[in-house]
């Protein structure tokens, strides 16, 4: 019987009932007094120095309250990068000032320069429409492409940065020359050539900010889209605006989604609280989808060259990429780490390699600043990885499920050292791999293809054996590596007086579940009800200092911290039951949510002893404070090591390129499962998120920097019918060593493995077909793309 | 979207009367000028809505075949005109999603050819009339271009007449954003001879594959256009397709809807 309580149940989302019913509260569903609306004027050209915005007339036109330009800002900090990366020559990155509203020159369209505040979000665009017409911008040559960015210094998007290059880094500098010669000596390389795509992040609820400021008390409250209101306050606070932390509340109330893009700060958010306190009055601004697609951060955008050095029989002996990373305009602020650390670290994937070597240039371009998108440089490195290692099978004749047995790490290996750095702590490649080649039934694919065939198909099968490292990060370790954060998290349990329980988590659900999976936790270990605890989350003045959630880590890193607190309210109960009870505190037990004497019926339910915690009549008040709560900080010890095998299949029909994937599986090892329902619809929607990017989405700038894909005209979303009904699995199960639910993260994995399966299987079922001259194709594989490659 | 008055009249003449008027401009299912005023592409003073005409709205059978009025939404004409003319049915049925088919309608469709709209294939490759509150236009005439047709200022359509083919077929390729056809083909078989129309692919928005019609007209298979090529030159380039993948499309749709039309 599957239990239907606590931990390992598949307890129905609680929160899906606000949500389905319309009953969630979004930061534009709240409707302030006095509220005033806030409309952005933004650059219309990619690359442009601003000259005179005479703001006269727009000032002058009904409703509008206040105008904001760059020189309002010039004076206050710019929104920084989160991590400062060192070339591999040892000079740190350039760290151009990212301001809260464009000043001296717009570097992207979308980049905003000034700002309207009016009664109406209407009137406010009609002034902003007006000082659009008002303001002189000078066009200047747009630099889009990567390559010819760095090629010509001429044209620079920061003046003071003259290669357009922010970084060139090594992973590991000092193993180069090693890895250099391995592959001069390695028996074959392959070589590919591989274009990993920008994606832009739709999340369903688009950004949105309301500052308000209050001048009685000077405090300060951000309503915002945020994936972790800590953090913003800080980035707000202490580096922007200069307001004291303890002076600003940031509250980020449901959010639709966020995928990454809504971890960072934007300058928005400055900019409402700067007009509240302006007008003493609250200001709000949603952005319009178009919006969205032109200034959210975008995600991937690489350009890699990867070699594999190996054996004739498909030992791998090396591996070496070159890659370009798109930055954009300016750097958001994962964005320095997410091509370097959280990439090039897992390019030795769940295999045995002797010899890594990873080399970034991020390179500044005129177009929407990139930062992590779930998955976040895992995707791009287990792409790479999976794609040339099919490739090498294909030069080699050899069976891309063997070549892979051939290399994985093997059960006893564990704990691994990694050549780029990471220790993975454990894992069952092999068991994985097992499990999904039988799931998708690979003994049976002939017969299928041969069905398919019939119908006038190609049927191909792809496969990615993929690992990644999330559940970030242990502050030590990613001090040492750049980060300016720590990455820790924290969570208080609050047992009110009759005994239910109030939970404030530093991480944020923005979609995810937590209120459910955290409260199942909670519930279990204290034996009581799940309806007997809330969680609360996304408010800095209700929870304690975390750090959000992105990187899968709300689980493994805030649900440590949560069932440490709840530890803590263990041990004291059991000193209260002690003293009530008349006995040893060492003879305390707990149970099943209660307290006894071992090796008698004497016991105290955790109710009574949490009402006693309150009304201490009978209470050790001499050595014990009254109340039960507790709060603690984790951090964590390492990263955490979810891994997994993916087997796609796919039928494409000739006559018009199109590819349609007919079947996938995953077979995944995420340690233990605290809610398999929860863990299912996270696999989901990572894989719908990887078929996108492997299928459908793409983001083109034309050569003036334009977005050409700036709507759902031209952007392809993945739809229901896009993708298949999924084959889940997480029976393979070794739980992680170093926190106590011995939980890995599941949020991303499904968006890391799945696009090189995809593409693997659609390059399979090309060479089955015939058409043997096909090496590669970059993503997405469109229907175009794909007839192209056929027909070229 | 800025400030506009608003009109509903009830009949044709009421209609005709109100669109003379200074700045007037029709309004049908919305589904394309309200996203365009949307975005402050186009700001008509006053909006007539065509809706509210009751002569304007159904499916039914008469002279010359099946009637349709202009102000008939993509989901009425999938269920009514499905026992009458089932190709036509199911065009109606591919477009947009529910919501876009519940309030779009073939008269804003058609006064809009879009390039990569439906209809207009149905319309051509039918040898359709489209009626106006002035005259009767032959689908010939009436499509003149991307965004252009015959409508004169002040013209609008009141119904379309499509005389129903022995078989027909539409087969359409999604662009894969807007899923719109990317590239479309409507085949309509009449005791008389064939007639091929295609959306989407075309410079010039919807045209006829007269190639097409002469060899199906002498042997309706998917085999009679095997030995055919369409020329690159006339088709569109864009995002989602070169002008040689769309003129590839315009040959294997072809024979699927001939092979669909069965
Ligand atoms: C998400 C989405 C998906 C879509 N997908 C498809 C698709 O797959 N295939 C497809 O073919 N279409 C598609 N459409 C278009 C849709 O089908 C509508 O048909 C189209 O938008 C126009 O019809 P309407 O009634 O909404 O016209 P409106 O938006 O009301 O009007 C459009 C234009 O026609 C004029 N007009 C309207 N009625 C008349 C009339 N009777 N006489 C003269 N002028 C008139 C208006 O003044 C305006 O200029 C899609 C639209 C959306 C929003």
């Amino acid at each position: 019987m599957p239990k239907d309580h606590g931990i390992g149940a598949s307890s129905k989302r609680r929160e899906d009932i606000r949500f389905l019913t319309g009953r969630g509260v979004y930061t534009d569903d709240m409707a302030l007094h006095a509220q005033a609306a806030a409309v952005f004027v933004r650059s219309n050209v990619a690359h442009g120095r601003i000259g005179k915005i005479d703001t006269t007339k727009a000032s002058a036109m009904p409703g509008v309250l206040a105008i904001f330009t760059g020189e309002d800002f010039k004076d206050v900090g710019g929104n920084p990068a989160g991590w400062l990366i060192n070339s591999r020559d040892g000079t740190p990155m350039r760290e151009p000032k990212r301001p809260v509203l464009a000043h001296g020159k717009v570097r992207h369209v979308g980049d905003a320069y000034a700002a309207v505040i009016a009664e109406t979000v209407a009137q406010a665009k009609d002034a902003a429409e007006q000082l659009a017409e008002d303001s002189v911008i000078e066009e200047l040559p747009a630099i889009v492409d990567m390559k010819a960015a760095v090629a010509d210094a001429s044209n620079r998007v920061h003046d003071e940065i003259p290669d357009n290059v922010c970084f060139d880094w090594g992973w590991i500098e000092d193993n180069r020359a090693a890895v250099d010669a391995a592959m001069k000596a390695a028996p074959h390389v392959v070589t590919l050539n591989l274009v990993n795509n920008r994606l832009i992040p739709n999340a369903m609820e688009p950004r949105a900010s309301i500052g308000e400021y209050n001048p009685g008390t000077g405090d300060y409250k951000l309503t915002t889209t945020s994936q972790n209101p800590h953090l913003t306050r800080l980035l707000v606070a202490a580096f922007v605006l200069g307001i004291p932390e303890n002076k600003l509340t940031v509250v980020a109330p449901d959010v639709g989604g966020g995928f990454g893009s809504k971890i960072y700060h934007y300058g928005e958010e400055a900019l409402v609280l700067a007009a509240a306190k302006k007008l003493g009055r609250p200001v709000r601004w949603t952005a319009e989808r178009s919006e969205s697609f032109l200034t959210d951060a975008h995600g991937r955008d690489h350009v890699t060259k990867i070699e594999l050095g190996c054996t004739k029989d498909g030992e791998i002996l090396a591996i070496r990429t070159e890659t370009l990373a798109n930055v954009g305009a300016y750097l958001s602020n994962f964005s320095t780490a997410t091509p370097t650390f959280l990439h090039g670290t897992l390019m030795s994937g769940p295999y045995k390699v002797p010899h890594v070597y990873v080399n970034v240039k991020t390179v500044f371009t005129n177009t929407a600043p990139v930062d992590a998108y779930r998955g976040a440089g895992r995707p791009e490195a287990t792409y790479s990885l999976e794609r040339v290692i099919d490739q090498m099978c294909r030069e080699l004749g050899l069976d891309p499920f063997e070549v892979r047995r051939k290399n994985l790490l093997t059960p006893d290996q564990f704990p691994y050292q990694s050549p780029v750095g990471l220790l993975y702590d454990t894992g069952n490649y092999q068991a994985t791999l097992d499990k999904a080649v039988q799931m998708a039934d690979v003994a049976g694919f002939e017969k299928r293809a041969a069905e398919s065939k019939a119908r006038g198909k190609l049927r191909g099968m792809g496969l990615s054996t993929w690992i990644e490292a999330c559940g970030i990060a242990p502050s030590n370790l990613v001090g040492i590596l750049g980060s300016r954060v720590g990455l820790f998290d924290a969570a208080t349990v609050r047992v009110n007086a009759t005994g239910n329980i109030s939970v404030m988590v530093g991480a944020h659900s923005h979609g995810q579940g937590h209120e459910t999976v955290f409260a199942q936790i909670v519930a279990e270990k204290l034996g009581i009800p799940e309806s007997s605890v809330d969680i609360v989350h996304g408010d800095t003045s209700k929870i304690p200092f975390g750090m959000g959630s992105y990187g899968s880590r709300s689980l493994a890193v805030c649900g440590t911290a949560m069932t440490k607190a709840v530890d803590k309210i263990i041990a004291k109960g059991k000193k209260i039951a002690a003293h009530m009870l008349e006995a040893a505190e060492g003879d305390i037990t707990f149970e099943d949510g209660k307290f006894s004497v071992s090796g008698t019926d004497k016991a105290k339910t955790f109710g009574e002893i949490a009402f006693s915690a309150y009304v201490p009549h009978n209470y050790p008040l001499e050595t014990l404070e009254p109340g039960l709560e507790e709060t603690a900080f984790y951090d964590p010890a390492n990263f955490t090591y979810p891994a997994g095998a993916y087997i796609c299949e796919v039928e494409v029909d000739e006559g018009t390129g199109k590819v349609e994937v007919v079947a996938f599986h995953c077979a995944d090892d995420f340690g233990n499962v605290m809610n398999p329902m929860i863990v299912e619809g996270q696999v989901h929607g990572g894989v719908g998120q990887g078929i996108g990017q492997a299928l459908l989405e793409f983001t083109t700038y034309d050569e003036n920097g334009q977005l050409l894909t700036g709507s759902y005209m031209d952007y392809p979303m993945p739809r229901a019918e896009d993708v298949p009904f999924y084959n889940v699995d997480y029976s393979c199960q070794t739980p992680c060593t170093h926190n106590p639910l011995g939980v890995k993260g599941c949020g991303e994995a499904g968006a890391i493995g799945s696009p090189p399966a995809v593409v693997n299987a659609v390059i399979d079922a090309l060479h089955r077909g015939g058409h043997t001259h096909v090496k590669h194709i970059d993503m997405p594989v469109s229907p175009s793309r794909v007839w192209s490659a056929i027909n070229g | 979207m800025h400030n506009f008055d608003f009109a509903k009249p009830s009949t044709i003449a009421d209609a005709a009367n109100a669109l003379a008027g200074e700045g007037a401009q029709a309004l049908s299912g919305g589904q394309t000028l309200i996203p365009t005023m949307k975005q402050r592409l186009a700001a008509p003073g006053v909006l007539v809505s065509l809706t509210g005409i009751a002569e304007m709205q159904g499916v039914c059978t008469g002279d010359g075949g099946l009637h349709i009025g202009a102000a008939t939404s993509h989901a009425v004409v999938a269920k009514d005109a499905h026992p009458h003319y089932r190709a036509l049915a199911e065009l109606a049925g591919g477009i947009g999603d529910p919501a876009v088919r519940s309030r779009g309608t073939i008269g804003g469709s058609i006064a809009n050819n879009d390039p990569a709209a439906c209809y207009p294939s149905a319309v051509l490759a039918s040898g359709a009339t489209v009626v106006t509150n002035k005259r009767r236009i032959g689908s010939d005439d009436y499509f003149q271009g991307l965004f252009t047709t015959a409508l004169e200022e002040g013209e609008f359509i009141t119904s379309v007449v499509f005389p129903i083919p022995q078989k027909a077929a539409y087969v359409k390729f999604n662009q894969p954003a807007s899923r719109f056809a990317l590239t479309g083909v409507f085949v309509a078989k009449f005791a008389n001879g064939v007639r091929v129309a295609v959306t989407g692919a075309g410079n010039d928005g919807v045209f006829r594959w007269k190639e097409a019609e002469a060899a199906l007209s002498a042997n309706f298979s998917a085999s009679a256009i095997s030995g055919l090529t369409v020329d690159p030159a006339g088709m569109n380039t864009d995002l989602h397709g070169s002008a040689a993948y769309r003129a590839n499309l315009v040959k294997v749709l072809t024979g699927r809807a001939v092979t669909a039309a069965g």
